[in-house]
Parts: structure tokens; C-alpha cells; sequence
């Protein structure tokens, strides 16, 4: 186990550059998860951490060791990648025991090993088997086999649930949380998925065209977002934002380009007539008597919670997600009054995206 | 009318079809049919035709009498076909090792990443692309007792003080048809064993780097297993090509000196053409066959389809 520290960590092929000064603090035992959207740089940082790629410039260190030049081997690192990568002509059992095998342990080590670990992961049954014999989710577990045999410092992982079914999905997610409170080994975690992000995370980095948005811990970054990509990215359904203009007259508003009226507590006055973009997650709207008015376009229910999309101040407005938990009977065209709770709404500058409220 | 008597015709054509379709096997052997026919008149009546003429004394411009086993009799107690089977042997030994070697080598230098790739690439097929005749006078050249370009550089560095009799001597002379072949036979097993290294995903080589392992340990590890499925088909090819040789050694040395590089290709031909001995040279080629069949066999048994491949047995 072991900490990693990012520190300032650029990369660039060639002169494409990918990665613009990164740095993140890893400590001791920590899950944390890269996210962000597709070509943002995640798996060429998590691939330099485990020296698959050189690193342009800045400094990576696993432990108090800056590894920047020492080679993958070395920095006893375990990696399941996205398509898995078991070796095609080797058992599963094989498979695990490959790296022990490598480093001449003996015999009877090996073979305790990796039962110990196909047990952790009911593997037990499988050891025989060649890969092209498993199921999507068994080649996983037989990637993670592969890892957690070896006990590395640092765990690193590439997407590894986006080839499996939603329901596997779901499964592995707990699965692999599960594996880390057991073995409290560092993690590195990549996802495009959000949701992924904020169910297994200690800590999230947020990540767009190359450069750290926020990084924090998941409900900090779903109730504090640091700008509008992280309010946009973190939270599903996504936050809805509104362009317009904020007005303070002893109490604040927010006029939408509408015309609509929205509330806005605690913004400063300083702020009156600024240009803005106000963020409202779905979940944070309620229908009020008093509320702003939006027409019903299209009613979602899910069971436990109903998904409204409606269009805010009337049929040319905005379309706004809004999401209640409340079963209603709504039908499309229909007016509803909106307003959302108390302290939810989150405030942007409109020309670099920064939070401008707290 | 038509449109009402449509339905009951489409359906009875349909369920012919259907019929035809589901027995996979009658349309198969239908589209096979063609080929089989073909094959059978073009491969199996020359082959045919060569067996039978094995078995009688056939001369050119004379038909021949059945004789039995005679000529394989004759052969039996012909110390020259057993040379012709040894060198033959040796030849395909040799060749095909180092030709396997030597491909591997190249194939591993050329999937790295080299400037100029694309032109390493196409300068190695070149062997392959010249006319066998035309790189066997090359050679012929090259070897030549005289005007040896070899000879004269070793001379001029200094290596040796005279001209090397390459083909003159009879182990000079089975090392450099050997060469000869080698140099034209790389790089059919460089480029497919190229193209199999392009089939291993680059993953499985960064998995096992951080599993720990050495470059010559992803070598032995992953490439060289991963790769087995493809050397065993290429060099049973290069061994059919190699053991069934003839235009080098015919433009090379003849089989000289001394039938030291005469192989049994070779030698059939001689016994065959020039020595009119129709019958002979057949039994002679009707000789190599079991060796072939073995190779074959070999392969096919002993090599391909590993357990772990898509598709293989469980
Ligand atoms: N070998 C390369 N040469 C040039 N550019 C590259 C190379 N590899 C990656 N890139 C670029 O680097 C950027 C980041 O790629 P990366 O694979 O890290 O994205 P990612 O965040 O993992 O995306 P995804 O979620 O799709 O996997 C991309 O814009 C990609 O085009
Ligand atoms: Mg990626």
C-alpha cells in the first residue's frame, strides 16, 4: 500500500497535447476514481502512473519514490485493463499466478495464492478453464484475480465494468468496493460513468480536456460543484441550467432570459445585473401554489419517481428536467408551478462557468 | 386470379428452397460439386498418371509394361537415392530452421517501431517477389569460382587469401544451395509471422510488463505461444516448398558435384528427362510423398488448434 502524488504531470505526443499540469494527492488506502468525459485524458494518466506511458513533464510518486523513470515492473503495480487482457493460452489459473511465476515463487506459494484469491472472487470452480470458456463478468473477476494475487501497492483500474451488462454492472460495482474495504489496497479508478464515480469513490477527480475541474469528495462535489462542467457532469439526470441576469433588491432573483422569476437566497448585492447561468438539479424542484409557471411536455415514470421535462414560463420557454417523488397525474400541456427548495440553486458566471454563490 | 394463385406457389417454391436450405449439407455438396469435379481431372489425374507410371518401365517415346515394385526395388539398392533422400532431408532440415530463425528475427525487428517501416517492410518481401530463376542465376553468380563477389570482399578484408570454391565442394556446395534457399524463403515466413505478431494485442504485452515480466519473458511468455498456431501452419508450408525444391538446385549445381546437392526433386527429373527413365523418376516422386504426407500429418495433428484458441476442441 501506498500513497501517489501527481504532481503537476503533463503529456503530449508528439505536439498533440493531452494532459496540461495535473495534480492530484492520493493518500494511503484510498479509492479514488478518475471521471470525466470520453478523451479527457483518464486512461493516459492513469497509464503513466503505472509507466506505460513516459510522462511529458511534472513528477508521479508511488510511496516517497518518484517514479517517473523507474520501469512498470518495478512499481509494483497491478492493472485490470478494459478488455481485461488474460492471456488467451493460459488457464485462469495460470492467468493469476502469471506474475508469481515470474518472480519464481515457488510452486506451492503460487498455488495458495491464487486459490486464496479465486475464493475471494468464486473463482474457485474455474481455475481450469481457458478464457475464451468464461462469461464477460468471470473474465472480469479473472482480471481483478490477476491484480489482487500479486498484493501490489497501487491498484489501478481502466474502465473496467464497461463491456458488462447493466445489472453486472451494478454487481461488480459492489463487488469491487467490496474487494477494497477488504484489502484497503490504494485504487485508481477510471470511469466515464458518473454514477460509477459517486457509488464507489472516496474521492473523485474530475477531469476535462486534460486539465483537473474538481476534485473532492462525491457529495461535495454534488453539492458544492466548483464550475458548470462539474455541476453538469456530476448528478443524473444532469442539472439544468438557465441563462440570465441577477437582480438584487434586498432579497435576490434570478430574471431568466424568459422573463421568469426565479429565487435566489444569500448572493451578494455586488452581484446585481451580473450575467449568469443559474444551475438546478432536477431532484431540487418542487411544485409550489406560488411558483413559477412551466407547461408539461413529456411525463417519465419510473416507479419510485416521476421525471417531468416542462418548458418554464410557457410553451416557448426553456425545457427544464424536473424530477418529484411524488406519484401525480400529470398530462402533456398541462401548467404546473415550479419553484426550487430552499438553498439549491447554484449560480455560474456565464463566461468562464466559475460558482459564483458561497 | 394471379395474385390469388401467388401465395400457394411462392409458398410450395419457398418450402423447396427452405428444403434445399435446411439440408445445408445437399446444397453444401451442391456448391462443392464443381470444385471436386475439377480437382479430380486437373490434381488427382496427373497424380494418378505419376503413380502409375512408377509402376511400369516406361521410357520416353516407348510405353511401358507393368513391372510391379521393380523400380522401387531398384531404388532400394541405389545408393544415389539414398544420398538424393539424405541430402534432400538435409536441405529441408537446415533450410527450414534457419529460414525459421532468421524469419522470427526479422519479423520481431520489423513490428517494432523502426523509421521507415513501411519500406523495411517491402524491401524484405523482395526475395519473394524476384523470379526463383532469376535470384538462382544471382546466386550462381555470387557463388561463382571465379568472379565471387563473397570471395573478393573476404579477400579484400583480408579474411582469406583465395577464391572460395562454393559450389565445387561438396560441403560448400550443399551450404550454399541451403543459403541460397534460405535468403529466398525468408521472407514468406518473415511476413506471415509479422502479420501474426500484429494479431497479439498490445495489451497482453503492458499486462505482462506489469506483471513483472522481462522483455525475454513476454517473448517466451506471451509472443511465442500466442504465435504457435501461425509457425506451425507457415512452416509446414515452407517445409512442403522446401523439400519439394527444384529450380535453385537445377540452376545452382545440376546435383553436383558429385550428387552432393542432388535432392529427390531433383533427381526424378534427371532420371525422368534427360535420362528418359520415365518410370524411374516417377517412383522417385512417388517416394517423396510419404515424407510430405508425414509433415503434413505432423502438423495437422501435432500443432495446430490449441485448446485455448477460439474455436479448438475442448
Ligand atoms: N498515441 C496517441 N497519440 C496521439 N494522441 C493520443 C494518443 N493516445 C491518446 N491520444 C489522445 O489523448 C487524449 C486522451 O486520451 P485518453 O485515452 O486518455 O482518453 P480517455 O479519457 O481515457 O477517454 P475514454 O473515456 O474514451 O477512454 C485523446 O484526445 C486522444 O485522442
Ligand atoms: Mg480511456
Amino acid at each position: 500500500m501506498a500513497t501517489v502524488d501527481i504532481r503537476g504531470v503533463k503529456k503530449a505526443y508528439g505536439t498533440t497535447r493531452v494532459i496540461h499540469g495535473v495534480d492530484v494527492d492520493i493518500r494511503d488506502g484510498e479509492f479514488v476514481v478518475l471521471v470525466g468525459p470520453s478523451g479527457c485524458g483518464k486512461s493516459t494518466l492513469l497509464r503513466m502512473i503505472a509507466g506505460l506511458e513516459n510522462i511529458t513533464g511534472g513528477e508521479i510518486r508511488i510511496g516517497d519514490r518518484v517514479v517517473n523513470d523507474v520501469p512498470p515492473k518495478e512499481r509494483d503495480i497491478a492493472m485490470v485493463f478494459q478488455n481485461y487482457a488474460l492471456y488467451p493460452h493460459m488457464t485462469v489459473g495460470a492467468n493469476m499466478g502469471f506474475s508469481l511465476k515470474l518472480r519464481g515463487a515457488p510452486r506451492s506459494e503460487i498455488d495458495a495464492r491464487v486459490a486464496r484469491a479465486a475464493e475471494i472472487l468464486g473463482l474457485s470452480q474455474l481455475l481450469d478453464r481457458y478464457p475464451r470458456q468464461l462469461s464477460g463478468g468471470q473474465r472480469q473477476r479473472v482480471a481483478m484475480g490477476r491484480a489482487i494475487v500479486r498484493d501490489p501497492q497501487v491498484f489501478l483500474f481502466d474502465e473496467p465494468l464497461s463491456n458488462l451488462d447493466a445489472k453486472l454492472r451494478v454487481q461488480m460495482r459492489t463487488e469491487i468496493k467490496e474487494l477494497h474495504q477488504r484489502l484497503k489496497t490504494t485504487t485508481v479508478y477510471v470511469t466515464h460513468d458518473q454514477i460509477e464515480a459517486m457509488t464507489m469513490a472516496d474521492k473523485i477527480v474530475v477531469m476535462h480536456d486534460g486539465v483537473v475541474e474538481q476534485i473532492g469528495a462525491p457529495l461535495d462535489l454534488y453539492d458544492k460543484p466548483a464550475n458548470q462542467f462539474v455541476a453538469g457532469f456530476i448528478g443524473s439526470p444532469a442539472m439544468n441550467f438557465i441563462g440570465g441576469t441577477v437582480e438584487v433588491n434586498g432579497t435576490g432573483q434570478f430574471r431568466c432570459d424568459s422573463g421568469v422569476m426565479m429565487p435566489l437566497e444569500g448572493i451578494a448585492a455586488t452581484h446585481h445585473g451580473r450575467r449568469a447561468v443559474y444551475g438546478l438539479r432536477p431532484e431540487h424542484i418542487r411544485i409550489v401554489p406560488d411558483g413559477a409557471p412551466a407547461e408539461v411536455i413529456v411525463v417519465e415514470p419510473t416507479g419510485s419517481e416521476m421525471l417531468v421535462v416542462a418548458r418554464l414560463g410557457g410553451p416557448k420557454g426553456q425545457e427544464i428536467a424536473c424530477l418529484f417523488r411524488e406519484r401525480m397525474t400529470l398530462q402533456p400541456g398541462e401548467t404546473i408551478k415550479i419553484s426550487p427548495m430552499k438553498g439549491m440553486p447554484h449560480l455560474f458566471d456565464e463566461a468562464s462557468g466559475a460558482r459564483l454563490d458561497g | 386470379m394471379a395474385d390469388i394463385a401467388a401465395p400457394g406457389a411462392r409458398a410450395r417454391s419457398r418450402s423447396w428452397w427452405s428444403g434445399i436450405g435446411q439440408g445445408r449439407h445437399v446444397l453444401g455438396l451442391l456448391f462443392l460439386l464443381p470444385a471436386a469435379v475439377f480437382l479430380l481431372l486437373f490434381l488427382t489425374y496427373p497424380l494418378g498418371l505419376g503413380v502409375w507410371l512408377g509402376f511400369t518401365d516406361t521410357r520416353i517415346g516407348r510405353d511401358g509394361v507393368f513391372v510391379g515394385l521393380e523400380n522401387y526395388e531398384l531404388l532400394w539398392i541405389d545408393s544415389v537415392f539414398w544420398l538424393a533422400v539424405f541430402n534432400t532431408l538435409l536441405y529441408t532440415t537446415g533450410a527450414s530452421i534457419l529460414k525459421f530463425g532468421l524469419g522470427l528475427w526479422l519479423a520481431l525487428l520489423l513490428n517494432q517501431h523502426l523509421p521507415f517501416k513501411a519500406f523495411f517492410r517491402a524491401v524484405v518481401l523482395l526475395p519473394w517477389v524476384v523470379p526463383t530463376v532469376l535470384s538462382a542465376i544471382a546466386f550462381w553468380w555470387i557463388f561463382d569460382a571465379q568472379f565471387s563477389i563473397l570471395s573478393w570482399a573476404l579477400i579484400k578484408l583480408g579474411l582469406i587469401d583465395q577464391n572460395i570454391n562454393f559450389l565445387g565442394d561438396s560441403t560448400n556446395a550443399r551450404a550454399s544451395v541451403i543459403a541460397a534457399n534460405v535468403w529466398r524463403g525468408i521472407p514468406f515466413v518473415a511476413i506471415s509471422l509479422l502479420a501474426g505478431l500484429q494479431t497479439i494485442p498490445p495489451s497482453l504485452h503492458e499486462a505482462a510488463t506489469l506483471d513483472g515480466a522481462s522483455g525475454w519473458q513476454r517473448f517466451r511468455y506471451i509472443t511465442l505461444p500466442m504465435l504457435s498456431p501461425i509457425i506451425a501452419v507457415v512452416m509446414t508450408f515452407s517445409v512442403l516448398f522446401t523439400f519439394t525444391d527444384f529450380q535453385l538446385i537445377y540452376v545452382l549445381t545440376r546435383g553436383g558435384p558429385l550428387n552432393a546437392t542432388h535432392l529427390m526433386a531433383t533427381l526424378s527429373f534427371q532420371r525422368a528427362i534427360p535420362g528418359g527413365q520415365l518410370g524411374e523418376g516417377a517412383a522417385i516422386a512417388v517416394a517423396m510423398i510419404p515424407f510430405l504426407l508425414a509433415a503434413i500429418l505432423f502438423s495437422y495433428f501435432g500443432l495446430q488448434r490449441r485448446k485455448w484458441q477460439q474455436g479448438g476442441g475442448d
